[in-house]
């Protein structure tokens, strides 16, 4: 059994109410913060604990912040991203709803660490019930002497707002998110100046998502020592994952870093095998956005070692035997699923979110997705599956922000691992349309 | 000052300047193009993604290079930068993709579009792109607009630069018109069918790189190559007065700002004096506008005196003294 630090009180009966959260630990960390710690000293913590970034990149969360510019007269900012929206990724979702606490007690510590008055939870539209919830958790902190005006005596002060999205995928990313919540249309910014220097309101702003600052209590309360002796090398703690697609059991698992994919997926502790005993085909790793990999490449590294949920490990030195940790989004594919309908259907998604700011993204997701439907559907040409990679390249790297890389990455590893089911489709149009074929590479035509 | 390599050619600019703009400083072929970004006008720039660029080496003090391609009208130089433009393969790839990316649902109605000939689209495709396209999907469309009557929007045309928006947002107090909706289904409109009216809004016109906010007051009257662009100002309260009347004959039939090199508006115009005066008795007429721009328009060195000689037939290979030495009538056989 791994160690819980983020959803060992998950369980709890009323965990979501101040009182219980309080009975169980709760606050801890602000009260050690405020009372015995300085700003500075809080950030090194975090630095020194090895935290990364939970929303996908895996920057080291407390380099982050200190790269936060010195106020100038400018307030700062800690904005908390919960605009978790990428298909396959429902983690955040699940922390804020059963434990708004602990994301409340995180953006606490965390703000009082970077000096900021005011910060801001930006969550998605749809997720209205959470923020709901999460509108009652600040109402008790408020209430409790958590919130407002100076904390437990201790002279620091902080408000804390939380504010919805319009529910476009765009605005979980920073800049995007930053613009939405200045009241504007939520388009990426360019990159310099970046948000650490010009983020909201044009202010000095660290913007975090949801795991990491729910992460930040328990490494102040526990010690960031305590914290980096849990994973592999630099995938330091723990990691919400959420796993779905073809297991036996879908659901949000708090995991150690470094446990073996193969387990991951085939324990009863977490995935539970693939259902209906069937074979497993492919999995993503990490969201929607990262690449695609195959039973033989996720279970083991290009070099045959095992492969481990850790960033350095699915990563693999490179996207082509590779793929990313990402924001835990773990979705498992069974033998049954057709690769390149699946990919039609991210297609389809990151060409209805792409913002249309820039010309590769505006005009290349439609592309590919057109592409991909014409091959799914009977009426690709050979051609087809090299233009696919031709404009994925065209696309990736190209953009001002990562959701171009977010639409490429999956079409051109889909194209680079399950080649041949993409020709099998253009060959056999008839096949690859009746309802319920499937291209089986083993069973050489149809599963 | 910083000095940066640019294309190999060193250059020396003040700190601050963006790689673009340092590149202008060294001026003929190694300027990236630029369809969005536009000097006047602040916050543009880095959309289109036409200028990128590889940046080899970031710095003197940090020689790495960026590990992606950069837009260069938005990256400040740093001094020791290393940047290479028309050197670079995977510059001119990802230029060639932009071309095909931004045609795709560019219609190619150059023959009846009253922007062929100034249009920075057709000069950046000619330059940078293909002369065929792979794309095989239906071409997306829009509804027509009515926008007033004095600017034309054919949205169909629009590669959303957003250059329209920032003028309107930046030299005018009545802004009605923005971007709605998203990615390929993005477009440049008014909120609940609105009249873009106000005493600056003629200058969208001249900001738009593409045929897609046109003049009414001289759609369809004549191509611009047969027009003759004459310097001229007036005494204007609004603005400073200071226009190209485009000519045909003694006929006005247009009215623009006056544009840089890089097509740039160098002074904005009001409404006025764009569409109101469209007499020569209206203006202090100048003399011939000096095209430099490598278009239709320049082709035909109109500020040359008109004498009745015959043609040359080397014309494209000639240069400004040649013409000066001998003096032609061009394109009239004697």
């Amino acid at each position: 059994m791994g160690r819980k630090l983020l959803t060992e009180h998950i369980n709890v009966e009323g965990i979501e109410t101040f009182d219980v959260y309080r009975k169980h630990g709760g606050y801890a960390s602000v009260e050690k913060a405020l009372k015995t710690m300085s700003p500075e000293e809080v950030v090194e913590e975090v630095k020194t604990s090895g935290l990364r970034g939970r929303g996908g990149a895996g920057f080291p969360t407390g380099m982050k912040w200190s790269f936060l510019a010195k106020p100038e007269g400018k307030p700062r900012y800690l904005v908390c991203n919960a605009d978790e929206s990428e298909p396959g990724t429902f983690k955040d979702r699940y922390l804020m709803e059963k434990l708004p606490h602990l994301l409340v007690e995180g953006m606490i510590t965390s703000s009082y660490a970077l000096g900021c008055r005011t910060s801001y939870i930006y969550i998605r539209g749809e997720l209205m019930y959470i923020l709901r919830i999460l509108e009652k958790a600040i109402a008790e902190a408020y209430a409790n002497g958590f919130l407002g005006e100076n904390i437990l005596g201790s002279g620091y002060s902080l408000d804390l707002h939380v504010h919805p999205g319009g529910g476009a995928y765009i605005c979980g990313e920073e800049t995007a998110l930053l613009e939405s919540l200045e009241g504007k249309r939520g388009n990426p910014r360019n990159k310099p100046p970046f948000p650490a220097v010009w983020g909201l309101y044009g202010s000095p702003t660290v913007v975090n998502n949801v795991e990491s600052i729910a992460t930040v209590p328990w490494i102040i309360t526990n010690t960031a020592a305590e914290y980096a002796k849990i994973g592999v090398g630099r995938s330091t703690g723990t990691k919400l994952i959420s796993a779905g697609g073809n297991i036996n059991k879908p659901g949000v698992y708090e995991i150690e870093l470094g446990v073996p994919v193969e387990e991951f997926i085939y324990s009863d502790e977490y995935c539970g095998g693939i259902w209906k005993g069937r074979d497993m085909k492919a999995v993503i790793a990490g969201g929607s956005s990262v690449p695609i990999l195959p039973k033989d490449l996720i279970l083991k590294t290009a070099a045959g070692e095992d492969r481990l949920m850790t960033y350095e490990s699915l990563s693999d030195g490179g996207f082509a035997t590779g793929t990313m940790l990402g924001s835990g989004g773990f979705f498992v594919m069974d033998d049954q699923t057709c690769i390149v309908r699946h990919t039609w259907t991210l297609a389809r998604f990151y060409h209805h979110e792409s913002c249309g700011q820039c010309s590769p993204c505006r005009e290349g997701t439609g592309w590919l997705e057109k592409v991909l439907h014409r091959i799914e559907y009977g009426h690709g040409h050979m051609h087809d599956i090299d233009l696919l990679v031709s404009v994925a390249k065209q696309i990736e790297g190209n953009t001002i922000c990562p959701l171009g890389d977010a639409a490429a990455w999956p079409v051109a590893a889909a194209v680079r691992h399950f080649r041949e089911e993409f020709e099998w489709h253009v060959k056999h149009p008839e096949q690859a349309t009746s309802p319920g074929a499937v291209f089986n590479k083993n069973a050489s035509v149809l599963a | 000052m910083v000095k940066i390599t640019f294309d190999g050619i060193e250059v020396e600019v003040e700190e601050g300047t963006t790689i673009l703009n340092a590149a202008r400083k060294i001026g003929g072929d190694v300027v990236p193009p630029a369809m969005c970004y536009y000097t006047p006008l602040k916050g543009s720039g880095g959309k289109c993604r036409a200028c990128l660029v590889k940046v080899a080496a970031g710095s003197a003090k940090d020689p790495r290079p960026m590990p992606k391609l950069v837009a260069s009208c938005i990256t400040p130089v740093q001094d020791g930068m290393v940047v290479e433009n028309t050197t670079n393969p995977d510059v001119l790839a990802a230029r060639k993709g932009v071309v095909e990316m931004l045609l795709i649902n560019h219609p190619l109605d150059c023959p009846i579009c009253d922007q062929a000939g100034e249009c920075d689209l057709q000069n950046f495709s000619y330059e940078h792109g293909t002369s065929a396209t792979r794309y095989e999907e239906e071409r997306r469309t829009f509804e027509k607009k009515d926008i007033g009557p004095l600017i034309q929007l054919h949205m169909t045309r629009c590669i959303l630069c957003y250059r329209c928006v920032y003028t309107a947002d930046q030299i005018t107090d009545k802004r009605v018109h923005g971007v709605l909706g998203r990615g390929d289904a993005a477009e440049i409109g008014t909120y609940i069918e609105n009249v873009i009216d106000n005493e600056f809004s003629g200058n969208v016109i001249d900001v738009c790189p593409v045929g897609a906010l046109t003049d009414k007051t001289f759609r369809f009257k004549n191509r611009v190559w047969f027009t003759k662009p004459m310097d001229a100002h007036r005494d204007c309260p609004t603005c400073s007065g200071k226009v190209v009347l485009w000519m045909r004959g003694n006929d006005v039939l247009r009215v623009t700002g006056r544009k840089d090199k890089y097509g740039e508006v160098q002074e904005f115009i009001c409404n006025e004096c764009r569409f109101d005066h469209k007499d020569p008795q209206d203006w202090t007429i100048e003399g011939p506008r000096h095209i430099d721009q490598g278009s239709v328009i320049s082709a035909n060195h109109y500020e040359l005196p008109v004498l009745n000689v015959p043609v040359v037939p080397n014309l494209p290979g000639s240069t400004e003294e040649d013409l000066k030495s001998t003096p032609f009538n061009l394109g009239r056989q004697v």
